[in-house]
């Protein structure tokens, strides 16, 4: 009889709690998902008060003054504050998104955050990527060609051409698509996801790229591509407004046309 | 005259990044991710032979050794409380350089850019008034005219900074506390501004949810780019000045980027140029890496004492026990350079500057961590970072408080001209474990290297 039980450390249990010691009237509970390596010690939520009238304006400036003024061993990723780096992904009030684009006026009562969800964990809101990187090194996201530029000169594109990976290009890798989808968390280990599968999608959409067919071939696979079911959670949760989900359904289409 | 720049939307360095990020997949190169790099390994004849590194994932130490280190570690922004640069900008390389008993050069000159939100410091690039965006003052004056009648708000950027920062300082800011200014984009079609300038119209809404098409932003000179930093020939390779040898090649140690002192920019970075810091010189590093580096050479035995010395220092600040916190020590060296370090500068205000970083570099010393953890621990990675900027805003300070000229993003108002007679010259400065410096000079190579082009001389700056 097969025994079912919850993973070791699925269990969390609740944590510190670090009261607002000052006189505000705009305090604001932060609950902030933690676990160590360290210790086998289950996953706890610490809860931080903080006073909203001497912070700024987003959830990430709001977890930088906790690890600045309360409690220095909060972990999380962060670099360039502005939506570029991708590197703050999180889950912010039940959605994956970038803190440091995430508006704390937006979030109703108080925040509650945790790792972006089904990666492994490698601190408290540092997740795991190795996985996801290596999918999108294995869908070759670089120009491929067979001819060669003419002399000194650059592979040429019409605007029209260009204007085929806007909104493709602009994807910071922050995988907040990726850790959406149902179905990536059930087959995250076959199924490339809604990140990877934009930046495929980027190189088939790309006039000057040689090898579209190669690379369809290489998408033509149930579980790689086909494991998208049109949940539409990656295009929902995108913090930069892109949508995977269309990428991925053009995909599918050119498939269909080349039969 | 060339009026081209290379540039994709608003969202050139995206499209850098990811270019370089996808020809390394394809080249296959090996990343050590989330690394941190904490000193270099300096043989006893002052050649470099790697660099000992801390593995983030796992707390391991990694010993790499090699014929050419490459420092590519960018500026140092965050010395600075309001700064366009990432957190993680804190000019690591340079502070390694530094501990290695080398010099950093023209530490002096930090650029400050016209537009970084107010508040957020988050940047509008400067194509926004390429495309045609203007400033205006709390009159609704387009003050650039009466500065720069020319070139108005496209003058270089030490120019429109301190226009702004007189605008402001004689009471005519915008906002309720009259300290900052408003740029506008919402004269600019709608259709331009969605195709030109996608990136900060999306910024724009949502660090001041300001809707460009319809209200100008609250701008503000924001640190932006390091003028300064490691001293380097036209090869990438980092020289040093030994007695009357002024380009001495440090054997084994290169450095390219925002980190890399080649010079190109002066005392003042022009809009674009930054690229060619990597695009150019980037290059010209690795064509003569290719040429010196000789195919399986040996390395020699390292001296232990050379990673016991780095170690001692990591331990040090892993076991750090101190009641002053990272975020405490770096807030008040960010306020003392904002205050006397900045868009205007005066031997009084940095006299009391130097003395203010100099006290608060030796609160270094009573810091403490609360993470003893060797896993992701980040926050000793920030007081490893704090004691790096440390070591540069004291360099970047003494070496502003000893130039007694204005010269590009250095406007001093006790001189306010530039002196070419007693001033053209590169400043260099050592720092030792003491936090003591030592100053000395190296002269401005002001000829090209070939006929291809004339040797411009030296003018003075009208726009």
């Amino acid at each position: 009889m097969a025994e079912f039980a919850l993973p070791r450390h699925s269990k969390i249990v609740k944590g510190i709690e670090y009261p607002y010691k000052g006189d505000t009237k705009n305090s604001r509970k932060v609950n902030v998902y933690r676990w160590s390596p360290d210790d086998d010690e289950n996953p706890r939520i610490d809860s931080y008060t903080i006073d909203l009238d001497d912070c700024g304006p987003m959830v990430l400036d709001a977890l930088i003054k906790i690890k600045q003024e309360i409690d220095s061993s909060l972990t999380f990723r962060r670099s360039c504050r502005e939506g570029i780096c991708g590197s703050c992904s999180m889950n912010i009030d039940g959605t994956n998104t970038l803190a440091c684009l995430k508006s704390i006026e937006d979030v109703k009562g108080e925040i509650n955050i945790y790792p972006l969800p089904h990666m492994d964990v490698v601190k408290d809101l540092v997740p795991d990527l190795t996985k996801a990187y290596a999918q999108l090194t294995s869908v070759k996201p670089w120009l491929q060609t067979d001819t060669k530029p003419e002399k000194g000169k650059s592979r040429k594109q019409s605007p029209k051409e260009r204007e085929q990976i806007d909104g493709l290009w602009e994807c910071v890798l922050c995988f907040s698509c990726t850790t959406s989808c149902p179905s990536y968390w059930w087959n995250g280990d076959k199924y490339l996801g809604p990140a990877v599968l934009l930046q495929a999608y980027r190189w088939i959409a790309d006039s000057r790229d040689e090898n579209t067919n190669e690379r369809l071939d290489d998408l033509e696979d149930s579980f790689k591509l086909y494991r998208c079911h049109t949940i539409m959670n990656c295009t929902k949760t995108c913090p930069k407004g892109l949508n995977p989900a269309k990428a991925i359904g053009e995909i599918k289409k050119l498939q269909l046309e080349r039969k | 005259m060339a009026r081209r720049a290379c540039a994709a939307a608003d969202r050139t360095g995206h499209a850098i990044l990811h270019t370089l990020y996808q020809q390394c997949l394809k080249h296959q190169a090996e990343f050590f991710v989330e690394y941190i790099a904490l000193d270099l390994l300096m043989d006893d004849n002052g050649k470099c032979v790697g660099v000992l590194a801390l593995c983030m994932d796992d707390g391991k130490i990694h010993r790499f050794r090699g014929h050419q280190t490459v420092l590519a570690t960018g500026g140092y922004g965050r010395v600075y409380f309001s700064c366009t640069s990432a957190h993680t900008c804190t000019g690591d390389g340079n502070a390694m350089v530094l501990r290695a008993g080398l010099p950093l050069q023209d530490m002096e000159f930090v650029q400050f850019h016209p537009t970084g939100v107010y508040g957020a410091g988050v940047l509008i690039t400067e194509g926004s008034r390429g495309e045609g965006g203007y400033l205006t003052n709390s009159e609704g004056e387009r003050f650039m005219e009466r500065y720069a009648p020319t070139a108005k708000d496209l003058a270089s950027r030490d120019v429109v900074s301190r226009s702004m920062t007189i605008e402001i300082n004689e009471g005519r800011g915008v906002g309720p506390n009259k300290d900052h200014i408003f740029m506008h984009l919402e004269h600019i079609d709608p259709a331009t501004l969605h195709m030109r300038l996608p990136g900060i119209s999306e910024t724009a809404k949502i660090f001041c949810g300001v809707d460009v098409t319809k209200e100008p932003i609250p701008v503000l000179p924001t640190v932006h780019y390091n003028m300064g930093g490691i001293p380097t020939n036209y090869n990438g390779e980092v020289v040093t000045r030994k007695g009357n040898d002024q380009n001495a090649v440090v054997s084994g140690l290169m450095a390219i980027g925002e980190a890399a002192c080649v010079s190109v920019h002066g005392a003042n970075r022009l809009g674009t140029n930054s690229l060619l810091d990597i695009v150019v010189f980037g290059r010209a590093a690795a064509q003569r890496a290719l040429k010196t580096v000789e195919k399986g050479a040996l390395h020699a035995p390292l001296p232990k004492r050379v990673t016991d010395k780095i170690l001692a220092r990591l331990d040090k600040m892993r076991h750090a026990k101190g009641d002053i916190s990272v975020g405490e020590i770096r807030n008040s060296m960010q306020n003392a350079m904002q205050k006397h370090a900045a868009v205007f500068r005066s031997n009084s205000s940095m006299n009391e500057g130097v003395k203010k970083v100099d006290t608060i570099a030796n609160n270094l010393d009573g810091v403490g961590i609360k993470d003893r953890s060797l896993i992701f621990n980040t926050d000793l990675v920030e007081a490893l970072e704090l004691e790096n900027l440390m070591q540069q805003a004291i360099v970047t300070i003494k070496s502003a408080d000893q130039r007694k000229e204005s010269r590009g993003a250095h406007s001093h108002e006790d001189y306010p001209d530039r002196d070419d007679k007693d001033w053209m010259k590169h400043t260099i400065m050592w720092l030792n474990e003491k936090n003591k410096t030592k100053l000395d000079y190296r002269d401005v190579h002001l000829n090209t290297l070939t006929n291809e082009v004339a040797s411009i001389p030296p003018a003075a700056r009208v726009y």
